[in-house]
C-alpha cells in the first residue's frame, strides 16, 4: 500500500471518528460543558470567592485552565477507549484488521479522533469558562501546543487501554481509579506550591500536573513546573505511547488469536 | 496459479487446543470451492489465517503465489472476506461502512463511493443506504457484508456460512449472485455445514475434520463417497404392522413414518415399487439427517453425527 493510500485510509478513519463524535453529540459534548458550568458556579463563584486570589489570579480564573484541560484528558481518552474497545466488542475492529491498513495509521486514526473530541470538547468549555471570567492567552502558541499535545498523549493512553481491555470493567476502570485521581491531583484546583515539600515532590511524578501547568503557562503566565521540562515530559510521552501502541497491534496483543 | 495454496498449516491455540493439525489445500484461481466440515472442524481458524485475524503456529499459506508471511499487504488486497458472524457497526449507515472498508483499502472518495455504489445496487441494498445498519433484516445484513467484502474487487471471495439462518428465498438469490460472481472471475471458497449448497455452487469440495481434511477433489467424485441415503417416508394410510419389503432396510417408526436406507446402488423408484407390492403406498419422503451428515458418517465410519451439523431441512433445487 503506498503512502498516499496510507493517507487514504487514514483520512477515512478519521471521519470516521469525526462523523461518531458529532454522532453522538449529547453524549461526547454536552455532558463537559454542564460539568463545566457546574465547577465554576460551585467552586468559582460560590466557594472561590472565599479562597481569594491564587498566584496572583482570582480562583475561578486560576482554576479555568485545569479545568479546561481536565475537559480534554477525560474526552480525549474517554473517545479513544469506548471507540476502540466498542469495534473490538462488536468485532467491526476487524474492518481495518483484514485492510493492508499499517498499524501505524490505525493508531495515528484514533489518535486524531481523540484529538477531534479533544479540541471540539476544549474549544466548548472555554467559551464557558469565558463567561464566568476572563481569560489573558498570554502565550497564545503554547496554549495551542499543550492543548494538542495533551489530547494526544490522553488519546494515546486510551488507545492502550481499548486494546488491553477484555470486558466493559477495564474501560472503566483506569480512568476512575487512575485517571481522575491524578487530574484532581494535578493541580487543577491548587497551585502544589501551597503543599508541604514531601507532597510536592510526589506530585511532581504525576504526569497531569505538567500538562495541567503548561496549559496554564500559556493562558496566564504562571506554572509550577519549568515549561521546558514539562514539553520534553510531553514531547517524550507522546512518543512512548505511540510506539507502545504500534508494537501492540503489531504482535495483536488481545486483538489477533 | 492457485488463488489460495495451504502448505502444512497448523494451529495450536493458546488454551492448548489443537484446531488444525497439518492441513494441506490448494483452490485453483476461478474455482468455486467448498469447504465442509461440522462444527469445530478448523474451517474457521483456516480462514481467520488465510484474512490474517489468526496468528498461525506452523505451516506456509499463499494467496496468488503472495505469501502471507512476506507479502502481508499484497494477500490482504487479493481477499475480500464475509464473516461467519455479523462484524457490522450496527448504529452506522449502510452506505459509510460499505464506503469506509473501500477507504481502509486505500481507494480514494470518489472511488469508494462509486464502488459502494455498485455494490449495494448489486446487492439490492441501495436504497437502504440511509439507514442504520442494525434497521436491516438478517438477510439484508449478510448482504451488507459481502456488499463490504466486494468494494475493493477482491480476486477471492471467501465466505464463511454466508447462509447460516437465512430464509430459503433469500439464500436462492444470493447462490445466483455468487454463481455470477464467480462466472465473472472471482475465485470463491464456501464454508457451509450444508451440502445442498455446496452442491449447487461448487465445482471443488474439501471436507475437514478435527484439523484435518479427510476428502477432497471435485464435487462429483466426493459425492461417490455417499454410499447410502436414509429417508423418512409418510404412508397414505397409517401402517400398523410392517410387511416384508425385499432388498430393503425398512423400519416403522410409527404408524405415520417409515424408515428406509436406500444403497447408492438401488434406485428411489426400486424402493416404491417393493413398497407398493407390500402394499404401502407412499405420499412423501424426505432425508433423515442432511445428505453432509451422511457422507460425514460414511467418510469416518463415526456411528453418531457429529456436532454441528444440520439436520433434514427443506432444501430445495
Amino acid at each position: 500500500m503506498s503512502l498516499r493510500q496510507q493517507f487514504v485510509a487514514l483520512s477515512t478513519l478519521v471521519r470516521r471518528e469525526y462523523y461518531r463524535v458529532l454522532r453522538i453529540w449529547g453524549q461526547t459534548i454536552l455532558p463537559p460543558v454542564i460539568n463545566m458550568a457546574l465547577y465554576f458556579i460551585i467552586f468559582g463563584n460560590l466557594i472561590g470567592q472565599r479562597i481569594g486570589q491564587m498566584d496572583g489570579f482570582d480562583y475561578k480564573q486560576y482554576i479555568a485552565p485545569g479545568l479546561i484541560m481536565m475537559a480534554v484528558i477525560t474526552n480525549a481518552y474517554g473517545n479513544v477507549v469506548s471507540s476502540f474497545f466498542s469495534s473490538k466488542i462488536n468485532r467491526h475492529l476487524e474492518e481495518m484488521l483484514v485492510a493492508p491498513m499499517a498499524n501505524a495509521t490505525i493508531v495515528l486514526g484514533h489518535m486524531a479522533g481523540g484529538i477531534v473530541r479533544g479540541v471540539a470538547v476544549g474549544l466548548a468549555v472555554t467559551v464557558v469558562a469565558l463567561l464566568f471570567t476572563p481569560l489573558p492567552f498570554v502565550h497564545p502558541l503554547i496554549t495551542v501546543s499543550v492543548f494538542l499535545l495533551c489530547a494526544s498523549i490522553f488519546s494515546l493512553g486510551g488507545l492502550i487501554n481499548g486494546i488491553m481491555a477484555r470486558n466493559f470493567d477495564d474501560v472503566s476502570i483506569i480512568p476512575s481509579f487512575v485517571l481522575q485521581p491524578l487530574t484532581y491531583l494535578g493541580g487543577v484546583f491548587y497551585s502544589i506550591s501551597l503543599l508541604p515539600e514531601l507532597a510536592q515532590q510526589v506530585s511532581r511524578l504525576n504526569p497531569i500536573l505538567y500538562v495541567v501547568n503548561a496549559f496554564r503557562y500559556g493562558i496566564l503566565g504562571v506554572s509550577d513546573v519549568p515549561i521546558a521540562t514539562a514539553y520534553l515530559m510531553m514531547v517524550l510521552s507522546v512518543a512512548a505511547l505511540f510506539g507502545t501502541c504500534v508494537l501492540m497491534l503489531n504482535r495483536g496483543y488481545r486483538i489477533r488469536e | 496459479m492457485h488463488a489460495l495454496s495451504v502448505r502444512n498449516l497448523t494451529k495450536v491455540y493458546a488454551n492448548g487446543v489443537r484446531a488444525l493439525d497439518g492441513i494441506d489445500l490448494e483452490v485453483e484461481t476461478g474455482d468455486f470451492f467448498a469447504l465442509l466440515g461440522p462444527n469445530g472442524a478448523g474451517k474457521t481458524s483456516l480462514i481467520g489465517i488465510v484474512t490474517s485475524l489468526v496468528t498461525k503456529t506452523g505451516g506456509e499459506v499463499r494467496v496468488f503465489g503472495h505469501s502471507l508471511d512476506r507479502e502481508l499487504n499484497a494477500v490482504k488486497n487479493a481477499i475480500g472476506v464475509v464473516p461467519q458472524e455479523l462484524n457490522v457497526n450496527l448504529w452506522d449507515k449502510v452506505s459509510n461502512i460499505v464506503v469506509n472498508q473501500a477507504g481502509f483499502y486505500g481507494l480514494t472518495r470518489t472511488r469508494a463511493l462509486a464502488r459502494a455504489e455498485v455494490c449495494l445496487r448489486q446487492l439490492q441494498l441501495w436504497d437502504r443506504r440511509n439507514d442504520t445498519a442494525r434497521t436491516l433484516s438478517g438477510g439484508m445484513k449478510r448482504r451488507l457484508m459481502i456488499a463490504r467484502a466486494l468494494v475493493h474487487e477482491p480476486r477471492l471471495l471467501i465466505l464463511d456460512e454466508p447462509t447460516a439462518g437465512v430464509d430459503i428465498e433469500i439464500r436462492r438469490s444470493m447462490w445466483q449472485f455468487l454463481r455470477d460472481l464467480n462466472a465473472g472471475g472471482t475465485s470463491i471458497i464456501l464454508t457451509t455445514h450444508y451440502l445442498e449448497e455446496a452442491e449447487n455452487l461448487c465445482r471443488h469440495v474439501a471436507i475437514i475434520d478435527r484439523g484435518r481434511v479427510i476428502e477432497r477433489g471435485p464435487m462429483a467424485t466426493v459425492l461417490t463417497k455417499l454410499t447410502e441415503e436414509v429417508f423418512l417416508l409418510t404412508p397414505r394410510e397409517p401402517v400398523l404392522a410392517l410387511p416384508a419389503v425385499p432388498g430393503f432396510d425398512v423400519r416403522l417408526n410409527g404408524p405415520l413414518e417409515l424408515e428406509a436406507a436406500l444403497p447408492r446402488s438401488r434406485s428411489a423408484n426400486e424402493l416404491f415399487a417393493a413398497l407398493s407390492a407390500a402394499g404401502v403406498e407412499i405420499t412423501s419422503l424426505r432425508n433423515k439427517a442432511n445428505r453432509l451428515e451422511e457422507l460425514f458418517l460414511n467418510l469416518t465410519e463415526r456411528k453418531s453425527p457429529a456436532p454441528g451439523l444440520k439436520g433434514p431441512q427443506a432444501v430445495s433445487r
